[in-house]
């Protein structure tokens, strides 16, 4: 798979991020490379292979529906870059 | 219950009747469980901002999250519920967007094996049986409440984390109805299901039953479905019903003029009565979902699926269909039972206690529904037991107390929650049937009345209906309504 540059522009727009041009050029070559090394696992027939996502074998770790004291609302808060009041502050979500 | 057949005639009447409306429902249920999904924080609702907190629902860096147990049972009880085919291997996901209602930057929701998939749910509209299929059903966590300042020209908004991580049931419908009534109807059937299996409370007011719609329109006859449009921010069954008739009226008038629709999603505008665009297709979000490495898959084996069916109830539509058959109850009287769990409930016990199902479908339709009305009651704390009001129907017709008296001794026991006997007696309620003290008041009655006894005698016959409401007047409704009827057509002679 060949990444283009708009390819990385996407990424970076859903990532939030900005990059410059020089960037842009670097994550072009480093991405494409990346994608390159896995692309070694195309060569291997996996056919009858079942997705595995999850890499140990154990299932249903559940916890019972029981209280757990919370943490108060100043330690909530205290590493919130902005903070008004009782609530984190946000820039304005526009509706 | 809303009723909306005005605005399904309006409907019908504004959308050209070449078009076919074309609905499906996603809908989202906050589960019924005392903690969040992944943590120990407290669902409750109302409580002060961000009180209910904690490293795990903030999205703290290096905290793992663990699903409660009675969370994973309930969406899997709503699953079998609405019949869906169960995901035996389940798995969750994450669903990766910015919003500041959400902490971590990703949802953890369900994606490749949801938990349900390809239901369906049975409803009744308009007296005939609709089957309206169910995609998927799936768990996943709420996120927090924005608060947007009043004041005019603020740049920023408010954030409320105590709703984040609450457990969160998503249902989909296929785009499987074609009217506002089946709309309707698939709300409000959907909405008693899951009060019936004690699933969520269902609250639309605090936001824990929302619906989101979406709506198309095509040629009658077409089988091909036109572009749809959803529409968000509905935060009323009544708002869903508006919107939907509005996005009809809105989408034929643009088909009238030729032109084509949009694929884009709407928020509703309650106050104007409107809807406006929220996002095209094109502006759509990649949400990038991939198996979330924090949580385990889930197992479903045949033990835990039976005893999950096992404790579902008889559901609503069922319920409704046993009054019918069983006791012979009107469509409309098993309706209004079936309408509250513990409504159907108390009729069932009165039914086990004594074989009168008409009369117990009569006292609790009417005349409970009503003190509840009146009174303001909390119909999941009634006072009246339905053992209660086995005695008070067999003390009827025992002919102890009058009909009108009887009414008097009901009130009493849902204030109170007291035994008819003791109120009788209490009161001195009990009904005269001592022959000689009825004719003397007969007698008092008769010497009173000397020119009622003349009409009735030239052949004036709701003379008689007069005396008798005067001797139930002097004995304050006690007398044998039966026996004065007879004595008093005795003494005045034919
Ligand atoms: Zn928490």
């Amino acid at each position: 798979m060949k990444i283009e540059k708009k390819d990385i522009e996407y990424i970076a727009n859903l990532s939030r991020i900005e990059l410059s041009n020089q960037e842009k050029e670097t994550f072009i070559h480093q991405l494409s490379d990346i994608l390159a090394y896995i692309d070694k696992l195309n060569q291997l027939n996996t056919q009858d292979i079942k997705p595995m996502a999850y890499s140990i074998n154990t299932t249903n770790v559940l916890r019972d529906d029981k209280l757990e004291p919370p943490i108060s609302r100043e330690d909530a808060l205290t590493n919130a870059p902005s903070t008004m009041g009782v609530f984190f502050k946000v820039p304005k979500v526009i509706e | 219950m809303l009723s909306v057949p005005s605005v399904a005639i309006k409907l019908l009447k504004v959308v050209n009747m070449e078009y076919e409306v074309v609905i499906g429902l996603e809908t989202h249920a906050e589960l019924a469980t005392i903690t969040k999904l992944f943590c120990g924080c407290s669902t409750k609702f109302g409580a002060e901002p961000n009180t209910h907190v904690c490293p795990i629902c903030l999205g703290m860096p290096g905290v793992l999250p663990v699903m409660s147990k009675k969370a994973f049972e309930y969406a899997l009880k709503a699953a079998v519920a609405l019949n869906c085919e169960i995901n035996r291997f389940t798995n969750f996901d994450r669903k990766s967007y910015y919003y500041p209602d959400l902490p971590k930057n990703y949802q953890i929701s369900q994606n490749y094996y949801n938990l349900g998939v390809d239901g369906y749910m049975n409803m009744s509209v308009n007296g005939s049986i609709k089957k309206v299929r169910i995609h998927n059903v799936h768990l996943e966590e709420e996120a927090g409440k924005l608060i947007h300042p009043e004041e005019t020209g603020a740049d920023y908004s408010l954030v409320d984390f105590n709703r984040a991580g609450v457990p969160l049931l998503e249902i989909v419908s296929y785009p499987d109805m074609r009217t506002v009534d089946e709309v309707e109807s698939y709300m409000q059937t959907l909405r008693k299901i899951l009060l019936y299996t004690e699933i969520s409370d269902c609250k639309m007011q605090e936001g824990s039953l929302r619906f989101e719609a979406s709506i198309s329109l095509r040629k009658k006859g077409s089988e091909k479905l036109g572009n749809r449009v959803e529409i968000k921010n509905l935060n009323s069954m009544k708002s869903v019903i508006k919107a939907i008739e509005y996005e009809a009226i809105r989408q034929s008038e643009l088909l009238d003029r030729g032109e084509t629709i949009d694929r884009e999603t709407r928020l509703w505008d309650e106050v104007g009565e409107k809807s406006q665009r929220m996002r095209s297709k094109e502006e759509s979000q990649d949400y990038r979902y991939f198996p979330e490495p924090d949580l385990l898959p889930v197992m479903i084996d045949e033990k835990w699926l039976s005893e999950i069916k096992n404790s579902i109830p008889e559901l609503p539509l069922d319920r409704k269909q046993r009054f019918v058959k069983t006791f012979n109850l009107s469509d409309y009287d098993a309706g209004v039972l079936i309408e509250e769990k513990v409504l159907a409930d108390f009729f069932d016990e009165c039914v086990k206690i004594l074989d009168r199902p008409k009369a117990f479908c009569n006292w609790i339709t009417n005349d409970l529904l009503r003190e509840v009305k009146d009174r303001k009651l909390d119909i999941n704390s009634l006072l009246i037991k339905p053992k209660q009001l086995a005695s008070l129907v067999e003390i009827i017709e025992k002919g102890t107390i009058s009909s009108t008296i009887a009414k008097e001794v009901f009130s009493e026991m849902v204030q109170t929650g007291n035994e008819p006997q003791k109120i009788i007696e209490g009161k001195g309620l009990a009904q005269i049937s001592d022959e000689g003290l009825i004719e003397s008041v007969i007698d008092k009655v008769i010497a009173g009345n000397p020119s009622v006894i003349e009409d009735y005698k030239k052949g004036k016959k709701n003379a008689l209906a007069f005396l008798v409401g005067q001797v139930m007047k002097e004995t304050k409704g006690k007398a044998n309504p039966k026996m004065v009827n007879e004595m008093l057509i005795k003494k005045v002679g034919v």
